[in-house]
């Protein structure tokens, strides 16, 4: 039971609908099995001539002609049918209803937390997740609990209901018969219990046989041109159709372990019927029960039967959504983001200063990506960094971004160590393009106005200086083109524009590109930078690079090698220096 | 290609007939298991509509007159009864379940062949998501709703009829009586469980947007962070999560309306049992067996008509998927080899290699010209001789036709005008196996099949011996880091090669390709950047290949060409420039600016 507790936590804002789902469940269940004690009244005493139990009855047809007069008007009786029937069903639906709201209040509530806790997750995590895990829980984990929560859950408190109530009445009238009516369900029920948890290995061999199928399907056209290019049609129908016919024998097979089961489970309920149907033959030859009575018992056995058949089914599956809510509650166990409570929001002008910074990614702490690395940038100035791919370029502006905290020394922004800043506050204050820019698949235009609701104009602007106004007005449905794989494939030059449109729309005071140029010609990397430089003069920038056109006109360039700044300087400067920075120069302007 | 093509349409309200047959001819193979199944379903249904008969019995011959004379046989008779119905049970299931596979097989398959034979401009405008879903959910559906609407439709309406015919049989009033509320309960049935069905489509639609929501918030999580695009990303999801709430909520009333609604209704028609029946059981009309027999029948009868009503409406919300099926299968083919070919040169599936010539290597483009099915045209009266042997490069922007030129050679288009003869001959008087048989393709994007290294070698040629297979990967230097994996020519490559480098795959790639030493050699040359050990291994590959054959290099760097026959310059689907590196570069043209401008940025990296 206490495995059951996390489910139990999600319920937590709902559990009065619960109640009351549960509640109603057993009016209705309590309501349908009157039915069939009015049809005993009817055909014991208004019928026949036997005294009822019930004292209103008796009270009726003690009256004076009470008797004839309920003979005459049988329509009493089927009205009554009605009358519950109708409130039985009134109670179902309310029961239906309440336990549909509370379950999909809790599967909204689950996402939303999910969705929300994984965008919170440090920038470490998401550089090292599974998405296709991380994915899966979100989605299919989500709806085996919203399943269980909805369905199964009132299915077993029907069930239980249905047993309790049924046992009520029954035992009211002739515990003898009542042992003939339940003796056989024990047997249905673990029946059910025990096939359906052996016969999940079956559904599993089906669905990774349908797995496989898929993988290729996939490949094939995936590899389309492979297969064309050596002709290896016939093989790669042969390879489908070995996998289309293992998919089509194992699922076969599982159809046939249902067989087995739905013809036994049918064989020993019906042979239940039976048996109540035989004992109530003998018990009213030796006078024990009346003719209603049997009715009575054989209506129940026939509504029992099925519930119990699905109880066993339910509880077989209740693992399934133990396993899921766990993996759920371990996304949201997981760590995130938050504000500290020496985190603040001071204005941000854009003066930056590194402190003997060092740093190591989490994953590979042994390495220092940075190594004592110091420096200052004033406001409005623009720094460039060059050197090799791995030489830590890249973390500098990790750090800077807090995606990381530094592990030793400090950065300063106007004066305030950044880790007194809230993360978000100074995110705000800083665009960031990142080397590899992920686009949603909304409209361009939805694209570039990410963070926030700026006007067309800012938007047509911000394109402008990324200098893909053009390439966008080119589609033909211009800013209202869908990015992806419903709309167009942009290439790795125009997402990299694309991207700096994107943070170019927002005013920051300082922008920080990590090599977000790299499939941008020459050409119109200069034309960004040149506009950049003009519209937005006072802001503080960062450019990471491993192109010289692109850093040589920086106010102050640094050549990182081995997590050190090793040159400094202007362009005149470095080169002067006849260090790594010219020999660079030399081989890429020559 | 438009937006919305390829949108999930909304089904048309009608059954249309013309797609329903497509999909029953392929039941028309099956039709034994179908009179099989139809059998037992009609079974199935009578022993339903005798067991309400058996407590009939019991309480006429036994209960009310107090008797228990012949009681054996009365359980012997159940007995066999139960018997029969599990036996009815087991059968229907199995056979049900053996014509849904075989359908979905069948189904599946006929698509697959298809997609073989379906030419480029097919793959060009229909996205792989599209095909995937066709192949597995839609088709499974089909195979679903078929064999399992069969069982429901012919249980459902037997069952109807079956206990119809009973209740006549015994009390013409009383059966009138009870079937008086059919008609209300069937147009109900039908109504709700459309509604309910297209309740639970939106809900569907709903759910993979959540899906899709998810999956990008996953993969964009850190633009998100940088951009600090957190808490707008969450209001829209909300929005989404609050939709499928209410819609959801929205679904679950409707089916929880229906069954409230239809129980009352058939209550009505217990009701009526009792008050009328009872009436007669007083007057001695009909026995207290015959009163009980009418109330289960009445509680009995409403089941048969939901299940046919669901069927129903199953079937107008399958027929999108039937639609979308039978559109990828009747597909109109546009590169095919005509009958004549096909006589001479045999299918693809059926080749007559012994008819085929042997293919030299002289390639002549007459005049060609190519559009897109878009209507973009890409080549215009392009005339190219390439001799046996020669090595050719093609260099270009993006969209400037190499590409296409390249497709065209390999047959995965064809000119709209003009033609394409190899030694001497239109290549379309020749079968597309045997053209294909003799290309060898290196793809820019190398694509391997899951399998180990040795299958995926093995491709180029399905009969090769491993001493082959281990020749052609040291031509082009994959064997050594091949044997420096724990299993060698045997690990798994995983799902597109995914557990090898780029490099790698690309090697084997080569691989693949030398060891059907084929006549022609196109190699779409890859752009990704790669280390410099890695990429001096395929350069020497790359020349190693191109020996002696007719080929065709797209460049991206350059460095690759410079020992070419020939390089052609294209721009805008026609030859600025040709000629050897050496003549271009003295040119000083767009070749010479090329080539410096990468020689620099190579320059830098190598540094």
């Amino acid at each position: 039971m206490k495995k059951l507790n996390k489910l139990w936590h999600f319920m937590r804002n709902n559990r009065g609908k619960y109640i009351l789902a549960i509640i109603f469940m057993g009016v209705s269940v309590g309501f349908s099995l009157m039915v069939p004690v009015i049809i005993q009244m009817v055909v014991d005493s208004f019928i026949g001539e036997l005294p009822s139990d019930h004292l209103l009855i008796q009270r009726i047809i003690q009256m004076p002609g009470g008797r004839e007069y309920v003979r005459s008007n049988l329509w009493i009786g089927g009205l009554a049918i009605i009358v519950v029937t109708a409130i039985y069903g009134l109670f179902l639906f309310l029961s239906n209803r309440l336990s549909a709201e509370a379950s999909e209040d809790i599967a909204k509530n689950i996402r939303d937390r999910v969705y929300d806790h994984i965008q919170q997750m440090p920038f470490d995590y998401h550089k090292n997740s599974d998405t296709g895990d991380l994915l899966q829980r979100a989605t299919s984990d989500v709806e085996t609990v919203r399943r269980f929560l909805s369905i199964q859950l009132m299915e077993v408190g029907r069930a239980i209901f249905m047993v309790v109530i049924a046992l009520y009445f029954m035992l009211q009238i002739s515990w003898k018969m009542t042992i003939a009516a339940m003796i056989l369900t024990p047997i249905i029920f673990f029946f059910g219990y025990i096939f359906f948890i052996k016969v999940q290995k079956a559904f599993k061999i089906s669905d990774e046989a349908e797995a496989e199928l898929s993988t290729v399907i996939q490949e094939n056209l995936h590899g389309t041109r492979v297969v064309r290019a050596f002709a290896r049609e016939k093989f790669e129908i042969e390879k489908f159709k070995e996998k289309n016919k293992s998919y089509a024998e194992k699922t076969y097979r599982l159809i046939k372990y249902l067989a087995y089961y739905w013809s036994i489970s049918d064989f020993i309920s019906l042979a239940s019927i039976g048996l109540v149907l035989v004992s109530g033959v003998y018990f009213t030859y030796m006078g024990e029960i009346t003719l209603g009575a049997i009715i009575v018992f054989i209506q129940y056995e026939y509504r029992l039967l099925w519930p119990i058949r699905q109880l066993g089914r339910i509880l077989s599956d209740l693992g399934k959504a133990i396993v899921s809510s766990d993996r759920i509650q371990e996304i949201l166990d997981g760590e995130i983001e938050s504000d500290q409570e020496n985190e603040t929001t001071p204005e941000i002008k854009g003066e930056i200063v590194f402190e003997n910074v060092s740093f190591a990614y989490p994953d590979n702490f042994e390495r220092k990506v940075l190594d004592h690395v110091s420096f200052t940038v004033k406001k409005g100035q623009t720094v460039a960094v060059i050197g090799r791919t791995g030489s830590g370029k890249s973390s500098l502006i990790h750090l800077l971004g807090r995606l990381y905290d530094v592990d030793d020394g400090r950065i300063m922004i106007d004066g305030v160590d950044i880790k007194n800043i809230q993360k978000k506050w100074l995110r705000k204050h800083i665009g960031i393009v990142l080397q590899e820019p992920f686009l949603f698949s909304k409209t361009i235009k939805d694209n570039i106005n990410f963070s926030s609701r700026q006007s067309e104009n800012s938007i047509y602007e911000a394109a402008k200086i990324a200098s893909v106004h053009e390439v966008i007005e080119e589609f033909e449905k211009g800013y209202n083109t869908l990015v992806g794989e419903k709309g167009v494939t942009l290439s790795g030059g125009q997402k990299q524009r694309l991207a700096i449109a994107r943070t170019l729309v927002n005013d920051y005071p300082i922008l920080a590109f990590d090599d977000s140029l790299s499939a941008v010609d020459t050409e119109t990397d200069l034309a960004i930078r040149k506009a950049l430089s003009e519209r937005k003069k006072d802001i503080t920038t960062f450019i990471i690079s491993h192109r010289v056109a692109s850093v040589y006109d920086a106010d102050n360039i640094l050549v990182v090698e081995d997590g050190k700044i090793t040159e400094r300087g202007t362009h005149a400067e470095l080169m002067a220096l006849r260090g790594y920075y010219k020999r660079i120069w030399d081989i890429q302007m020559a | 290609m438009s937006d919305y093509e390829f949108q999930e349409q909304d089904y048309s309200k009608k059954i249309d007939m013309k797609i329903w047959k497509k999909i029953f001819k392929y039941l028309i193979r099956y039709k034994k298991l179908v009179i099989i199944l139809i059998f037992f379903m009609i079974n199935l249904a009578l022993a339903d509509a005798i067991f309400p008969q058996m407590t009939q019995r019991a309480i006429d011959d036994f209960i009310v007159p107090g008797n228990i004379e012949g009681l054996e046989s009365f359980i012997l008779k159940f007995c066999l009864l139960i018997i029969w119905q599990s036996i009815n049970i087991f059968i229907f299931i199995s056979t049900a379940g053996k014509i849904e596979m075989n359908l979905t097989y069948d189904i599946r398959e006929e698509a697959f062949d298809k997609l073989q034979k379906l030419s480029f401009s097919y793959y060009d405008r229909t996205p792989t998501g599209w095909i995937m879903a066709r192949m597995t959910s839609d088709t499974r559906r089909l195979g679903e709703i078929i064999s399992w609407g069969i069982v429901d439709i012919v249980w459902g309406f037997s069952l109807m009829i079956i206990i119809a015919g009973f209740m006549i049989a015994y009390n013409l009033r009383l059966a009138l009586l009870t079937l008086s509320v059919v008609p209300v309960l069937a147009i109900l049935s039908i109504y709700f469980q459309k509604k309910i069905l297209e309740a639970y489509r939106v809900v569907r639609k709903i759910n993979s947007k959540i899906t899709g929501s998810f999956s990008e918030g996953i993969s964009g999580a850190i633009t998100t962070k940088v951009l600090v695009g957190e808490e707008k990303h969450l209001n829209e999801f909300k929005e989404i999560t609050s939709d499928m709430k209410r819609s959801s909520i929205r679904a679950v009333i409707f089916s929880a309306l229906f069954l409230p609604i239809v129980l009352t209704l058939s209550s009505v028609a217990i009701g009526l049992v009792v008050w009328s029946g009872g009436n007669s059981v007083i007057q001695g009309v009909i026995t207290y067996g015959t009163l009980v027999l009418f109330i289960s029948y009445a509680t009995q009868y409403f089941e048969p008509i939901r299940e046919v009503a669901r069927v129903i409406a199953e079937f107008q919300q399958a027929q999108a998927a039937a639609e979308r099926v039978i559109s990828l299968i009747d597909e109109e083919m546009d590169i095919y080899d005509t009958i004549e070919v096909q006589e001479k040169y045999g299918t693809i599936l059926e080749p007559k290699k012994f008819n085929w010539e042997e293919l030299k290597g002289d390639i002549d483009f007459k005049n060609v010209s190519f559009r897109y099915k878009n209507g973009e045209e890409v080549l215009k009266s392009f005339n190219l001789s390439v001799k046996q042997g020669q090595s050719i490069a093609l260099v270009g922007e993006t969209g400037s036709g190499k590409s296409t030129i390249v497709n065209l050679i390999c047959r995965f288009y064809e000119p709209t005008e003009g033609l394409i003869e190899i030694d001497g001959v239109d290549y379309r008087k020749r079968s597309i196996a045997w053209l294909h048989e003799n290309i060898g393709y290196v793809l820019q994007a190398p694509h391997l099949f899951s399998g180990t290294i040795e299958d995926n070698i093995r491709y180029g040629k399905l009969d090769a011996t491993a001493a082959e297979i281990i020749e052609a990967a040291r031509l082009v230097n994959a064997h050594e880091f091949i044997m420096k994996f724990p299993e060698s020519y045997q690990t798994q490559v995983g799902e597109g090669g995914g557990k090898l480098s780029t490099g790698e795959k690309q090697l084997i790639s080569f691989a693949r390709a030398i060891i059907s030493d084929p006549r022609i050699f196109v190699l779409d040359e890859a752009t990704s950047s790669i280390d410099t050990q890695t990429e001096r291994m395929i350069q020497d590959a790359i020349e190693k290949v191109l020996q002696g054959r007719t080929s065709f290099v797209i460049a991206h760097r350059l460095s690759t060409i410079v020992n070419s026959d020939r390089i052609l310059v294209i721009e805008k689907g026609e030859v600025v420039e040709e000629g050897t590196h050496d003549e271009l570069m003295e040119l000083k043209g767009h070749y010479h600016n090329l080539y410096t401008n990468q020689y620099r940025e190579n320059a830098f990296k190598a540094l």
